[in-house]
């Protein structure tokens, strides 16, 4: 599904941003991406929805690579992924039920088949009875369900989540959270980047962590290793 | 289709913005309109003194008046000329007594010479065409003597030419100006949807999704803009004719079909270079 390998992102004023960054994730696999702020999270994101091209190295999404796609394609590589901020993103003048179906109609899926899609997305995300609302009469979880509610419309392969609960409080953090296991249930990729330490330690998913761009810990490696001494 | 109805909800969305831009692009093109309007006018009055270039070619004294007739139908030939009146030397003579009134009396008969009044075709009344033709009237055997007000018609054509270059650079740097001015009003209507233009490239559009509507936008912005400016030429030519009593021509059809396509071209233009360049950069 994704594969990174030997990357290295530098940005012209700020220096090197990941070096030599190396690691696979596979179809339907829930990931956290942990670290503390400038460890490079943001810019692994961006590099998988192709924002941003690596500066060396390769990046590899669901068949597409860095190095030979053009900027035509990139498009048509969203469409497969869906993105979730912390800061939601949604357009403030349109109701939860337009927010999610401006994610169809800019992808040029017919007419006939938005409200049927919408309706569902909102209903997996608890949010049917508040799709006319605004995103300024929603609270943050809600709103955030309304983010979600937009990036699975499409039918992603791999949904991409940059400190999704970020700006939530508990409740909702727990909220956001388990819609993002039930949506990983169903078979869906997920990786999230995230600050929130309890979430990681509450799940048993796997974990890569980031320092100054550089992965110092990654639990699957870590399980494999621990399973090759425990045969040894 | 999905792009019209996206520009209309920009324009409802923000309608103060929308409004902005449309006057902007109405009093820019109203700038290059009453510029327009101001050639336009000097180009007409120009015209109607040129219409005054005439030749006289007077006629030898004992000319059978048959000769002189055959003569004038040959000279109405020339492709330079429009008409020959042939002005005996009875009409002469009343002509100048109505053109100098307090000195009728001092005229006699057959006092003046008889004429050929050679008015000449638009284009062909430039100093070069009417000394050609006044050369070949002067070439014939009963003419005496050819007179066309040559300075007069020099000076005409300075002027004329004059009036030609400063249109043309003071009309290319108004249209500058208004391209400009219109780019940067568009711009602040893409920038003030930057946030959207973001989120739908976030979600799979393509860059000509994103672009459509504000080229759309564009266009109409331009129409109505240029509608605008249109009324508030004509109004400001109304009130120039009726408080200056000055007789004035306004933009036919054709011109006024031309500025509107100019302002939408500018909107149209003006929006692909904002949105363009925004979608570079982002």
């Amino acid at each position: 599904m994704i594969r990174f390998t030997r990357v290295t992102k530098e940005y012209p004023r700020l220096g090197p941003a990941l070096s030599n960054v190396s690691f696979n994730v596979a179809k339907g696999e829930f990931v956290f991406l942990t670290g503390p702020s400038g460890a490079g999270k943001s810019t692994i994101l961006k590099l998988i929805y192709m924002e941003e091209r690596p500066t060396d190295g390769e990046v590899r999404v669901d068949g597409m690579s860095s190095v030979t796609i053009r900027g035509a394609e990139i498009p048509k590589l969203r469409r497969k992924l869906g993105i979730v901020f912390q800061d939601f993103r949604l357009l403030e003048d349109r109701t939860a039920e337009a927010n999610v179906a401006f994610a169809l109609e800019v992808t040029g899926a017919s007419r006939s088949s938005i409200p049927g899609k919408v309706s569902r997305a909102l209903t997996q995300v608890g949010l049917a009875s508040k799709a006319m609302s605004y995103p300024r009469e929603l609270s943050g979880g809600e709103q955030q369900r309304v983010a979600i509610a937009r990036a699975l419309v499409n039918d992603p392969v791999l949904l991409v989540a940059d400190e999704p609960t970020g700006n939530l409080d508990d409740r909702a953090t727990r909220g956001v959270f388990q819609l993002l296991r039930d949506i990983n249930a169903s078979g869906t990729a997920v990786l999230m980047a995230t600050h929130n330490l309890d979430l990681i330690r509450r799940s048993d998913y796997r974990s890569i962590e980031l320092n100054r761009g550089q992965i110092v810990f990654d639990s699957a490696e870590a399980a494999k290793a621990a399973i090759e001494r425990f045969a040894d | 289709m999905p792009a019209v109805r996206d520009s209309l909800i920009a324009f409802r969305r923000t309608p103060l913005l929308s409004a902005l831009s449309i006057t902007t692009i109405a009093f820019s093109l109203f700038a290059v309109g009453l510029f327009g309007l101001v050639v336009l006018n000097i180009r007409d009055a120009l015209e109607k003194v040129e219409e005054h270039v005439e030749i006289r070619a007077f006629i030898t004294d004992k000319t059978p008046v048959e000769q002189v007739a055959l003569a004038a139908n040959d000279v109405a030939k020339y492709d330079e000329v429009q008409s020959v009146d042939l002005v005996t030397q009875e009409q002469a003579l009343e002509r100048a007594r109505r053109e100098l009134g307090e000195f009728r009396d001092v005229f006699e008969a057959e006092f003046l010479p008889a004429s050929l009044d050679v008015h000449l075709k638009p284009g062909f009344r430039d100093p070069a065409s009417v000394r050609r033709v006044a050369d070949r009237l002067k070439a014939l055997t009963f003419v005496d003597d050819v007179r066309y007000g040559e300075d007069w018609i020099e000076q005409l054509y300075r002027l004329r030419n004059i009036a030609g270059v400063a249109a043309a650079a003071l009309g290319l740097a108004f249209a500058a100006i208004a391209i400009i001015i219109i780019g940067s009003t568009i711009r602040m209507a893409v920038l003030a949807r930057s946030r959207e233009i973001s989120i739908m490239r976030l979600v799979g559009a393509t860059d000509a999704y994103v672009r459509r509507p504000f080229l759309i936008e564009g266009f109409i912005k331009g129409v109505l803009g240029g509608l605008l400016a249109l009324g508030l030429t004509w109004l400001a030519i109304h009130l120039v004719s009726s408080y200056l009593s000055f007789q004035t021509v306004f933009f036919d059809q054709r011109l006024a079909i031309f500025g509107l396509a100019g302002g939408a071209l500018m909107g149209l233009l003006g929006s692909a270079f904002s949105v363009g360049r925004h979608l570079r950069r982002v």
